[in-house]
């Protein structure tokens, strides 16, 4: 299965709240970011959760956001940021 | 040298309280029947049981700092820890285990701190069980909304121009940070460098010592 994304793309987290066994943190869903490592296949967890075998696998990317647009009242420095490992199902291009 | 008081001077002193004198929860309940069914049913047994809680309690910070140690007097070692901490820890015959971990380098630039936002996410093949801060609520919610508080309650302060990093290992990687090496430290051997080298200085919440 071959990475939709690449290293340096705008992406979108998906804003959506499934129910169930999810590994997206609420805080990041419908922020953007660039993506800074693709970092391979590895088995759906939304599944595995259930006991089921986690396929077909989802590409796992390290995404980079800066805080100052995740968070709105963000007091700290503008160069700081927050990396947020997320897999491909969760991500739209920007 | 005085003498040990006896109780009967009017007031009551609580006793040290036993592990069974906190409240048995929910979880603590589903835990323990959890184990005994895997053990009744023959899926693990008792002593597997044991010897996996002996093996998770025997890691400790040491086995991270002898490979920051070796980082910081190898720049090569130094890029093999960035790219696949679980390889370089192999060369230094340290079994990381099968979780992928990737080395975060502070620098005069950026620092780096790590957070679970959705449990306890950690290396612990490589630093031993996570504090209970680290588990804390607090600590996962508060680190990545305002990481330079809580890195101010740790007693971290970093200049406006540095990038404060925040690592939120929700997935399947882990996250050791390999802390700035301190200066006044050029002649120190390799094990003096890794006792320089503290738990919370590879979670990112402090910096490593300076040498006494």
């Amino acid at each position: 299965m071959s990475a939709k994304y690449a290293v340096g793309d705008a992406v979108t987290v998906r804003q959506a709240y499934p129910p169930g066994h999810v590994r997206t943190p609420y805080f990041i869903r419908g922020h953007q970011g660039v993506v800074q490592e693709v970092v391979g296949n590895f088995a759906n967890p939304e599944e595995l959760a259930y006991g089921r075998d986690g396929k077909p696998a989802l590409t796992l990317y390290r995404v980079q956001f800066r805080q100052q647009d995740v968070w709105p009242y963000y007091d700290g420095s503008p160069k700081d940021t927050a990396i947020v490992d997320l897999y491909e199902n969760w991500l739209e291009p920007a | 040298m005085k003498e040990h008081h006896h109780h009967d001077h009017g007031h009551h002193h609580p006793k040290q309280p036993d592990i069974e004198d906190q409240p048995i929860t929910y979880y603590k309940v589903m835990t323990e029947a959890l184990a005994e069914l895997l053990v009744e049913k023959g899926v693990i047994t008792a002593g597997e049981l044991r010897a996996q809680m002996e093996e998770q309690n025997s890691r400790s910070p040491a086995f991270g700092a002898k490979l920051i140690a070796r980082a910081w007097i190898d720049d090569s070692f130094k890029s093999r820890l960035i790219a696949d901490v679980n390889a370089a820890a192999a060369e230094l015959d340290i079994d990381a285990g099968d979780i992928p971990i990737r080395g975060v380098e502070n620098t005069d630039d950026v620092h780096n701190i790590v957070v679970c936002t959705l449990c306890s996410c950690y290396p612990r093949s490589l630093i031993g069980l996570p504090p209970d801060w680290y588990k804390s609520r607090a600590y996962r919610s508060r680190t990545v909304r305002e990481p330079r508080r809580v890195l101010g309650e740790f007693g971290t302060t970093l200049p406006e121009d540095v990038e404060v990093r925040v690592h939120d290992s929700t997935a399947d990687l882990r996250f050791l940070v390999i802390p700035k090496r301190p200066d006044g430290t050029d002649g120190l051997d390799e094990v003096q460098l890794a006792d320089l080298v503290t738990r919370d200085s590879m979670i990112g919440v402090s910096m490593a010592k300076t040498p006494a």
